[in-house]
């Protein structure tokens, strides 16, 4: 059965003709969901947002309506709301949209959002590279505000919550909640250890905060558009909602495809919706969920058990597109954004280009994050160049299992993660790439590093 | 050289935006930097008052975030991105182009201070690579083939008087920037 996409958070935005005013968005029901939302009482709204099923989509896949539930009610403080737009994970580029193109659609999800955990002030973090997007933002906050739907009395509910657009300086560990809320705080974007620091209890200012992604907002628009119990049709058990799939890299037809959870394959993914490989050219691997997740190699066998008890026997192409089906294949959904690679790339220099990224934006508070990324940059970059021994392969292993797990926040992780997963799939290539250079032979791949 | 009275008559509605006024640091670093073009020691003691911390509190800041400069940089700031989706499509061959065209090794200004031409990580639009930002515009699709037609535009847009003075339309690159 061919798959089709089913547009939710993207199905106005696509239409030619829609446009980023207000007078466009309430055209196409803009702010029905809040009015909906403001007549019902804060804990009604959370109650449908955990009836749901949503699962935020920033990465992690938490549930939204369990981490609003989290909140230290018992503190006195007052609560923040901060909207994560930092979209900083290599491969994603999902919100952007949102942004550009539908700017009342997230706010409309952060005013039902802000009253539904009775936020004092909501923070919208872009990334600094957006900086007609953070202007898109700000006028549309004002349009908003003129209406009535954010600043002042909402919509005569007594209710006030003022939104800010902050931008970041360009670091993707501002991505990280915690990292976010120090940069937010004017500071270096360290990330803060947890315990203590789980934000729904100490977040920014110290008070209790929830951090949510920019589509999980919309996302929560649609939830209370549809109500929570019709919400939770659309995809399957444990994962409700659409997916929006980014591709990128080497297939013919990048870009965004907005799916029903678990309704298509990786197979349908890059064949039907991407086209297909470039011509003359097969499929070599996907890193599925951003350059974080766990590389998946073409002609592997996946099999095992998910979550329900069911068995499977999968081939990368008919893996199904939902959160647990990937995380059962050792990996995980992530961001969505899928980084295609073919038979014209040469790994190593795969590898290599994302260890300098990682390498790059460690924050330095975490020696083994700090002292790592740099080795695992300075050692695939130096196999490249041609200076490579047998003994950096798994040297490259050994360097990644030294940082997983033990750094404050999960770059450690990042940082490991592609190591870990690419060297067991390709460490053939790998060994290859470096013989091939000492016996002077020219490497005719594309450069990637 | 001072900051422009509207630049500075800015700050206070910024600060008050926020519950703690250090929070205020970045938007004033952007602020700043976008009237300057860089952050000069002045600024940073300037906003250290305004945000009540001390001067090497922002220079911490400064120094952190990839996107504040301490010195000033070409008249048009050219950041190829280099991450793996965008190099998948042939950022790095790009690169190497411009280089040429430009007269200008990554990581630097051109003698005539022109250009900077920077590698950085990725701009989230990578379904678009290679991107390219030229100050507040951005470009997508920007394949190797293309390189030379690129650096003639953006040589020709040192000549135009109405550069970056353009209301931004749908789908432009100034739109996306």
């Amino acid at each position: 059965m061919s798959a089709v996409e089913r547009p939710l958070i993207y199905a106005n935005l696509r239409q030619p003709g829609y446009s980023i005013d207000l007078d466009c968005y309430l055209k196409h029901g803009g702010y029905e969901a809040l009015k909906k939302a403001v007549a019902m009482k804060p804990e009604e709204v959370c109650k449908e947002v955990e009836i749901s099923g949503l699962r935020g989509r920033g990465g992690a896949g938490f549930p939204t309506g369990m981490k609003w539930k989290f909140l230290d009610r018992k503190s006195g403080k007052p609560c923040y709301l901060v909207v994560n737009a930092d979209e900083s994970e290599p491969g994603t580029f999902k919100d952007r949209q949102i942004i550009y193109k539908d700017p009342h659609q997230m706010l409309e999800g952060i005013a039902i959002t802000a009253w539904a955990i009775q936020a004092k002030q909501t923070f919208i973090y872009i990334r600094g590279e957006f900086q007609h997007g953070a202007k898109i933002l700000q006028n549309a906050i004002a349009e908003a505000k003129a209406k009535g739907f954010l600043g002042q009395n909402i919509l005569g509910s007594g209710y006030s919550c003022d939104v800010v657009v902050h931008r970041g300086g360009g670091c993707y560990v501002c991505g990280e909640e915690t990292g976010l809320i120090e940069s937010l705080e004017g500071k270096r974007g360290y990330p803060r250890i947890k315990p203590p620091y789980f934000p729904a209890v100490l977040g920014v200012y110290n008070c209790p905060t929830i951090v949510n992604n920019a589509e999980t907002l919309a996302q929560v628009k649609q939830v209370l558009t549809l109500g929570g119990a019709e919400f939770a049709k659309i995809g399957i058990p444990g994962d409700s909602g659409t997916h929006i799939w980014g591709v990128s890299g080497l297939v013919k037809r990048p870009g965004l495809y907005e799916i029903e959870a678990g309704k298509a394959t990786f197979g349908q993914l890059l064949y039907d919706f991407c086209g297909g490989p470039l011509d003359g050219r097969t499929f070599k691997a996907i890193i599925p969920g951003g350059s974080s997740t766990k590389i998946l190699k073409f002609g592997e066998r996946f099999k095992g058990k998910l979550p329900n008890g069911q068995e499977f026997d999968w081939a990368l192409e008919d893996i199904p597109l939902d959160a647990n089906s990937i995380a059962a294949c050792g990996t995980g959904l992530g961001t969505g954004g899928t980084i295609v690679l073919d038979d014209s790339v040469e790994m190593i220099q795969a590898l290599a280009n994302l260890n300098a990224f990682y390498a790059h934006e460690t924050c330095g508070q975490c020696t083994p994050c700090r002292e790592g990324s740099l080795w695992l940059s300075r050692i695939s970059k130096r196999v490249v160049a041609g200076g490579g021994r047998d003994e950096d392969v798994p040297m490259l292993l050994d360097i990644a299992n030294q940082v997983a797990g033990r750094t404050i926040c999960a770059h450690g992780e990042a940082v490991a993660w592609p190591v870990q997963s690419a060297v067991p799939k390709f460490k053939e290539e790998y060994l290859e790439s470096i013989r091939r250079r000492q016996r002077g032979e020219t490497v005719t791949a594309a450069q990637l590093i | 050289m001072s900051l422009k009275p509207e630049t500075l008559a800015q700050a206070d509605a910024i600060i008050a935006q926020y519950p703690e006024r250090r929070s205020a640091t970045l938007p004033l670093l952007h602020l700043v930097q976008e009237d300057r073009g860089h952050i000069a020691p002045e600024d940073e003691a300037w906003i250290a008052e305004k945000v009540g911390v001390t001067p090497i509190q922002i220079r911490e800041v400064v120094t952190f975030y990839p996107m504040f400069r301490l010195a000033p940089i070409g008249r048009r700031h050219i950041r190829v991105c280099r991450t793996l989706s965008c190099a998948l499509r042939g950022s790095y061959a790009l690169m190497e182009s411009l280089e040429k065209s430009l007269n200008c090794p990554r990581g630097e200004t051109s003698a005539d201070g022109n250009f900077t031409l920077e590698f950085v990580e990725c701009i989230a639009d990578c379904g678009c690579g290679p991107v390219v930002q030229v100050d507040h515009a951005l470009y997508e699709n920007v394949t190797p083939e293309k390189a030379a037609a690129f650096s003639n535009q953006i040589n020709n847009s040192l000549k135009d008087a109405n550069y970056g003075k353009n209301k931004p339309q749908p789908g432009t690159p100034e739109w996306n920037g």
